[in-house]
């Protein structure tokens, strides 16, 4: 274990995804509080295709020629989604369960034709659950600038992002580009999740983005707050993933990181301090407790005293 | 009966089955649930296979049935505790399905139950695995469990057609009227989760989610009877499975991804011609689309 630890591209990667963690925990929690949750998860599958399509046009392997390829692609499904959302009566959740199986299947047909075509097995299948065993440092850079940008882009505008999410109207009312907001927060959700696709795969990579913002909804009540610790649970989710993952041969790396994720909110569930499982029991029963007591005559507890 | 009839005809159960459940689906509004058990479902196989080291039919279901209810009352409880529903199915079949994929990787690991397969689907080794029943003779195991699926869907859906009906388009009538809503709910995430895992062979995880909503937003935009519904999306869903055969085999590549391709096609001649709904219709006479 030590060896691969000690190892300069692994700790590359480990860092690379740990950064991912830190960009889809923050980008996560917008997308929570917007209430789009499974959107993320819809665009990452839309984005297969799009890996595949720029591969077999090019024929490089090179990270930023896929990722556009699938940013390109995702965007396609989002407007696909708005668009059939927007002028039939059919329901957003069905929309977007069309597109992503529809996209993912098409991305199945090209993939099965390049994995034929190019023979060598091409190291696309890697894209469906995630390999960090296969990032090379070109990947790592590609990957930790894009994500530090997502990061950036959030941090500087924290204060217009918190009244865009929260109140529409006073942003409106502020004039601040609020359909400007909505395209850049559109780039920013796309490009974390093709950014992640490689290190964690289409399939799963939605996870990275919902988990670690529901588990920070335990520990505090400050929006600000909750990003951060949105932000750390996602990046060491990230890092330990990847880490396990590196250790067994050849295992994929997105259920790993998955699993850390969702143990993080196992613990915040249960542990967490605001509406944590165990603080509320608690709270019920002190509750319970100033019920009897107050419920007892307070002539009776007087005498007691006396 | 040749290969290529037995891929069809499966694929055909496949399509029929699941444009059957599609239509309630949709009209419950829970076409992110069927994506959630498509997933889940891939646990509930791993773990039969663990205990039984088994991959025949019944054992199968039982697991499927099992982790589909799972899944539904995890989401249901998460939402109690006040977590966005859309969350709260994000993180149930996302971490489900990442422990499915674990524990093949590292127990299971062998010829018949891969991640790939799980992923994508094998058709092409269906007509292979045969099994001998009374009177029909020998017949590929999983045309055989499609058809008992496909008749206890039809069953459900016959037998408790009011029902079905009833809880689908007003659940408060419903209950006002002496109607188990919670039971008919659970009941249906059981014939989703069955559909489900039957198709899994053919399909895959991902691609069976095409298959169970796309066909039934295509007839959507076709009618408003339910009944008519029912018959467009099971039709839809069995042309998509054919045209999508057809597809695969003329380009030569995976049969499952062509026959999600084809629900798209499908719709998209459904979203351009559909005399109610369609493009062309309300381009040719707005007036009476926009009163």
């Amino acid at each position: 274990m030590w060896s691969i630890l000690l190892n300069s591209n692994t700790q590359w990667v480990l860092l690379s995804t740990a950064i991912l963690g830190i960009a889809a925990g923050t980008i996560g929690s917008l997308a929570y509080w917007k209430r789009q949750s499974l959107m993320s998860d819809a665009l990452a599958h839309a984005a297969l295709p799009g890996v595949i399509i720029a591969f077999l046009l090019f024929k490089v392997k090179h990270l930023f020629v896929l990722i556009t390829g699938a940013a390109i692609s995702a965007v396609i499904g989002a407007f696909f989604i708005q668009g059939i959302r927007s002028s039939t009566r059919i329901k957003e959740d069905t929309a977007m369960g069309m597109i992503l199986s529809i996209f993912y299947g098409f991305g199945i047909m090209l993939l099965t034709i390049a994995n034929r075509t190019s023979g060598n097995q091409s190291g696309l299948n890697n894209f469906i659950l995630g390999q960090s065993a296969s990032m090379v440092q070109s990947d790592v850079w590609t990957m930790s600038i894009l994500a530090i940008l997502v990061v950036s882009i959030v941090v500087i505008g924290f204060k217009e992002w918190k009244i865009y999410l929260f109140d529409r109207q006073f942003a409106s009312g502020l004039g601040l580009p609020l359909k400007g907001m909505d395209v850049v927060y559109t780039i920013l959700l796309v490009t974390t999740i093709v950014v992640g696709i490689q290190a964690v795969g289409v399939i799963l990579i939605a996870a990275l983005l919902i988990i670690p913002a529901v588990s920070a909804r335990y520990w505090t009540h400050s929006f600000q707050t909750k990003v951060i610790i949105s932000a750390l649970f996602g990046g060491a989710s990230g890092m330990i993933g990847t880490l396990i993952s590196a250790i067994g041969n050849g295992w994929p790396t997105g259920p790993f990181i998955v699993v850390l994720a969702a143990s993080f909110f196992i613990i915040s569930l249960i542990f967490g301090k605001e509406k944590g499982i165990l603080v509320q029991h608690w709270q019920m029963k002190h509750h319970k407790k100033q019920e009897i007591l107050q419920s007892i005559p307070t002539s009776v507890l007087k005498k007691e005293v006396q | 009966m040749t290969y290529t009839a037995w891929i069809i005809l499966t694929a055909t159960l496949v399509g029929l089955s699941c444009g059957l459940i599609g239509v309630f689906l949709i009209l419950r509004k829970m076409a992110m649930m069927a994506d959630a058990i498509s997933h889940t479902v891939l646990l509930g196989i791993v773990v039969a296979f663990i205990i039984t080291q088994e991959l025949t039919g019944v054992h199968m279901l039982i697991g499927a049935i099992i982790a589909g209810l799972m899944t539904a009352l995890f989401v249901q409880w998460l939402n109690s505790l006040d977590v966005q529903q859309e969350a709260a199915i994000g993180i149930i079949f996302t971490t489900l399905f990442a422990i499915g994929v674990i524990l093949i990787e590292a127990f299971v690991g062998n010829a018949h139950l891969d991640v790939q397969h799980a992923l994508m689907g094998e058709i092409t080794f269906i007509p292979w695995n045969r099994i001998t029943l009374p009177i029909v003779g020998s017949i590929p195991k999983a045309a055989a469990i499609l058809t008992l699926v496909f008749f206890v869907v039809l069953l459900f859906i016959i037998a408790f057609y009011k029902e079905w009906k009833i809880t689908t388009f007003d659940p408060g009538l419903a209950a006002s009227v002496g109607i188990p809503v919670l039971f008919m709910h659970y009941l249906f995430m059981s014939l989703v989760s069955i559909t489900t895992v039957a198709s899994f062979d053919a399909v895959g995880a991902i691609m069976v989610v095409a298959m169970l909503i796309t066909p039934a937003a295509s007839a959507y935009l076709w009618t408003d009877r339910l009944h008519m519904m029912l018959v467009i999306s099971g039709l839809f869903g069995v042309a998509s499975a054919v045209i999508g055969y057809f597809i695969a085999a003329w380009i030569d590549t995976s049969i499952s991804g062509s026959m999600a391709f084809a629900t798209g096609l499908i719709f998209l001649a459904s979203y351009l011609l559909s005399p109610k709904h369609g493009l062309l219709a309300k381009y040719l006479k707005p007036e009476e689309t926009f009163e």
